[in-house]
């Protein structure tokens, strides 16, 4: 279909901008812009039409199932897109003073303790704008604790899985500090003898998401918890996988002293295409004070306050108090549980049993476990056995009206295919999608090509990666003299 | 009991674990060593229906003072402009709404073209020739331009004006000592930055980040600025409000090598700090470091046009620890905000936008001044500007509230001696009849 600039017709336009009523004013002729920017020229209608049509080539939970391992896709309640909408919410300055801002201050505050009272922790900041930041917050403040001690020079370490996501050692680089890289072992948890060994005075921390990508829960926990705090380093607990323990372990019970939680996938922020996300983080006691400022705080009078008076606070990782909006959403989703958080976790977790049950004998599955709300099989023996990739199997998933899983991540599972049903699909969504993956699997020994061709009922077929990045085409040439074949 | 987000019932449950083979739910959490359960019921209050969640919501939100209820002239940073219902239409599509990132193009089509557009949208407001997919507010883009320059430069100081806003000031100081960036501040003279102050700050630089307008409001010499920086082959870096781009010059117009910014006043409400979106736009030869997602035009199998994620060996999937960012989620939805706020101003609307915030600001400054308030700098301003109050500002921001108007920001809460100073912000949404009715109320208080 065409882009919105190729639609574009002098004359027309959506908006009506009200006249002042004052005298015209000008910006000084060196500072004025010469050519205007070449902005769509559009009628309101087309604009309705055009965004309408995309919407129609997109897919998102609620077309249909989305088991995008480690995203967490759930149902997203309609009741929370009303809530963002008040005007107490949607119209309000966040420089608003305290005293106009007592219900925002006091949502951020009771989101705050129910964060802390999931995760078992002391204290929480809500600034950092999703999980990677909260990584990269969680890493500064081990800095500044470190610094705070006169350990700062002494420790520059930190330990990561071969497991973990992509944003860890991203993180650890942004934040100045070194990678130790730490192996898994032969049933899927962290190796204890390597991490022993690797684990010493220079160690700052340990960044672990648990359960691990794998989606297995580390049955050495309070072992490595004893290795790391032994050496007098820190833990850090990666909050991507929460959505399987709410209510059932926390992070702060297994020895973490931070966590970053992800609100868009366990507290149901809608992933929008992308983001918006939250990435909270709670601490232990003995790091509050260096956590991001302004903090949310409740006064002695009961009143709801901002403090920005914290002088070994690491400093400010995002404008104002963070993504209130989200705030918003996710504090009404746990309002809407309560204590049934446990059920909504128990529920995520016997449905990827459930699914990996019955998908276990078609495909290889690297560390036969029980999992917890995810786990990765491996499509290794289609690919030895018929030419089958995971890619090929994630196409044709397209074509029986499923998301893909994440493929190829963990990095040590070859052919991986990531799977988290999530804890709000119906089991006849469940076998369906089963159903779905045994059939593949018999095609690729059928007949591989129905797999390598797909999809094939897609608003397009497979698309050429290597051109994209090759010679990048990133945004609309209006000179161009003709674009590619429209559709 | 059932709960309305949970699906499967008792039954559903028995069989399932039939058919994993285990005997009970506890079963399934068997890998977790005693010590680290919980073991009793989380301490918090009971599940909320949809319609008790509404009441206790609808009360939270009635203890905020919004800009339904308060005559605002609040901005520093966030602006209250108007967003059209086209916005909130597109953005409740939930094929938009509750999608993830378009890691599998094939079912993501909508959502990739829309960040192409946005792309465009956002190179033509800048000038730049590459955008990327958003950031997560005008304070992190700028956070994350630094460490562009830094790994384009290999230099190790930043420079950044005291006219740029203090939270974006902040967040870069707070992400340098990471990068192994020192923060350098050049002070205003006269509500502006002096060129020759760059000059003199910006050798061995790897960036020099000023704001246009900046956040007194004053229009700098921008081309003069980065000009200065240019010659010391430092990053150029202009913080810019996409709002002013259709009556201020864009900055790869004079010479930037990045151009970002917050994205909120086009096309996002202010929902009391967010989400909103940061823009960051670069010149071709930086496409490389950029941080974050960006889409690109290829075709499918049967040549047909189509978009992917692409340049993706810059990100932490895949080069990790070297990668040019840690970002993965980002504001997508917000900058498809944008995008449709863009598209249903158009060229025209934009231009119309900027002319009525800047008309109405020096309406504000002309009237404030009848009734005997000064202003603060004599220089050319677009929609905010600072005035002097003769007494401390956050008595009269409270003064002035208690009277239905909140008359801007009070600029002591940053910087040293200014307590008797208000900035002020006049969007187009203000009036001429609004306007009268802020002077008369600092005329009262302002004594």
């Amino acid at each position: 279909m065409k882009v919105i600039f190729e639609k574009s017709q002098p004359g027309r336009r959506a908006s009506v901008i009200p006249r002042p009523g004052v005298p015209a004013a000008e910006i000084p002729e060196e500072l004025r812009r010469a050519e205007p920017p070449r902005l769509p020229e559009v009628t309101e209608f087309e604009v309705i039409r055009h965004f309408t049509e995309l919407s129609t080539r997109n897919f998102g939970v609620d077309t249909g199932f989305y088991p995008l391992g480690s995203c967490t896709m759930k149902y997203n309640p309609r009741i929370n897109e009303r809530l963002v909408t008040l005007p107490g919410f949607a119209q309000m300055h966040p420089l608003q003073e305290e005293d106009g801002a007592q219900g925002a201050l006091e949502l951020e505050w009771r989101l705050q303790e129910i964060l802390e009272e999931v995760t078992g922790l002391d204290a929480v900041s809500l600034q950092p704008a999703a999980g990677s930041q909260g990584e990269l917050t969680g890493l500064m403040l081990v800095r500044a604790y470190f610094a705070d001690r006169g350990e700062s020079e002494q420790r520059r370490k930190v330990v990561i899985p071969d497991t973990a996501h992509g944003t860890n050692p991203a993180s650890v680089t942004m934040a100045g500090f070194e990678l130790t890289h730490v192996q898994t072992d032969a049933r899927g948890n962290v190796d204890v003898e390597d991490l022993r060994a690797k684990v010493d005075e220079h160690t700052a921390a340990l960044m672990l998401t648990n359960p691990s990508t794998l989606g297995l829960f580390d049955e050495n926990i309070e072992e490595i918890e004893r290795i790391f705090h032994g050496a007098g380093a820190l833990m850090y607990y990666d909050g991507a996988n929460l959505n399987a323990v709410c209510g059932i372990s926390r992070p702060g019970d297994m020895g973490f002293d931070i966590v970053h939680i992800n609100l868009h996938k366990t507290f149901s922020q809608p992933h929008g295409g992308g983001g918006p996300g939250g990435g909270p983080i709670a601490v232990r006691a003995m790091l509050e004070p260096f956590l991001p400022t302004p903090t949310v705080v409740r006064r002695d009078d009961g009143s709801f306050g901002l403090d920005h008076g914290r002088p070994k606070s690491i400093g400010k990782v995002r404008g104002y108090t963070g993504p209130f909006g989200v705030f918003v959403r996710s504090y009404a989703y746990m309002r809407s549980y309560g204590p049934r958080l446990r059920e909504m976790s128990e529920a995520a977790v016997l449905n990827a049993n459930y699914v990996l049950a019955r998908l276990k004998e078609a495909y290889d599955l690297p560390f036969d476990r029980l999992c917890m709300h995810e786990f990765v099989l491996s499509a290794r023996s289609l690919k030895r056995d018929h030419g089958a990739t995971a890619t090929d199997v994630a196409k044709r998933l397209m074509d029986y009206g499923f998301h893909p899983p994440t493929v190829y991540f963990p990095l040590i599972v070859p052919e991986a295919l990531m799977i988290e049903p999530t804890e709000t699909e119906t089991k006849e969504t469940l076998d369906a999608f089963c159903d779905a993956m045994l059939a593949i699997a018999r095609e690729a020994a059928q007949d591989v090509a129905v797999l390598k061709e797909a999809p094939h009922h897609r608003p397009v077929r497979r698309l050429d990666e290597v051109r994209a990045a090759k010679n990048p085409v990133v945004k609309y040439e209006f000179e161009a003299a003709k674009a590619p074949q429209e559709v | 009991m059932s709960h309305p987000f949970l699906a499967l019932t008792d039954s559903d449950k028995e069989e399932m674990l039939r058919t994993i083979g285990v005997s009970s739910m506890d079963e399934l959490f068997g890998d977790l060593p005693a010590g680290v359960r919980l073991g009793r019921e989380l301490d918090l209050e009971p599940p909320l229906s949809e319609q008790e969640l509404s009441a206790h919501m609808a009360g939270l939100a009635s203890r905020n003072v919004d800009t339904t209820r308060e005559l605002s002239f609040l901005g520093a940073g966030i602006y209250d402009h108007y967003v059209p219902a086209v916005v909130d239409t597109v953005l409740q599509r939930g094929e938009f709404l509750t999608a993830y990132t378009p890691y599998q193009p094939e079912m993501s089509q909508g959502v990739l073209q829309s960040i192409f557009e946005y792309q465009t949208a956002i190179c033509e407001l800048t000038g730049m020739d590459v955008s990327n997919a958003s950031g997560y507010d005008g304070t992190t883009v700028t956070a994350d331009a630094c460490y562009i320059a830094k790994h384009a430069t290999g230099r190790t100081k930043v420079v950044v004006t005291e006219a740029t806003n203090p939270q974006v000031r902040q967040v870069v100081k707070t992400y340098a000592p990471g990068f192994g960036l020192d923060v350098v501040e050049v002070p205003h003279r006269g509500g502006v930055t002096d060129p020759e102050a760059i000059a003199a700050a910006s050798h061995d630089a790897a960036a020099v980040i000023f704001q246009q307008p900046n956040f007194f409001g004053c229009l700098e010499p921008a081309p003069d600025l980065a000009a200065a920086a240019n010659e010391a082959e430092a990053l150029s870096i202009a913080h810019v409000d996409p709002l002013s781009l259709g009556v201020l010059e864009a900055p790869g117009r004079y010479g930037c090598a990045i151009a970002l910014g917050e994205g909120q006043a086009a096309g996002n409400l202010m929902a009391y700090g967010g989400p909103h979106y940061g823009f960051l736009a670069a010149r071709q030869e930086f496409i490389r470091r950029m941080p974050g997602r960006i889409v690109g035009e290829t075709v499918d199998v049967e040549g047909k046009r189509g978009y992917v994620l692409t340049l993706q060996t810059r990100e932490q999937h895949i080069r990790r620890e070297k990668a040019t960012s840690n970002i993965t989620t980002n504001q997508t939805l917000l900058a498809l905000g944008g995008l449709v706020y863009l598209s249903w101003l158009g060229p025209h609307g934009l231009r119309e936008v900027g002319e009525a915030c800047l008309s109405l600001a020096e309406h504000a400054k002309r009237r404030l001044q009848e009734r005997g308030l000064e202003l603060v700098f004599e220089r050319p301003t677009f929609k905010e500007f600072a005035i002097r109050v003769r007494r401390n500002a956050r008595e009269v921001v409270r003064e002035a509230r208690a009277r239905g108007v909140h008359p801007g920001y009070a600029l002591g809460r940053d910087y040293a001696g200014m307590d008797d100073v208000l900035l002020v912000a006049v969007t187009e949404k203000r009036t001429a009849e609004e306007i009268d009715r802020l002077a008369d109320v600092l005329a009262e208080v302002a004594r």
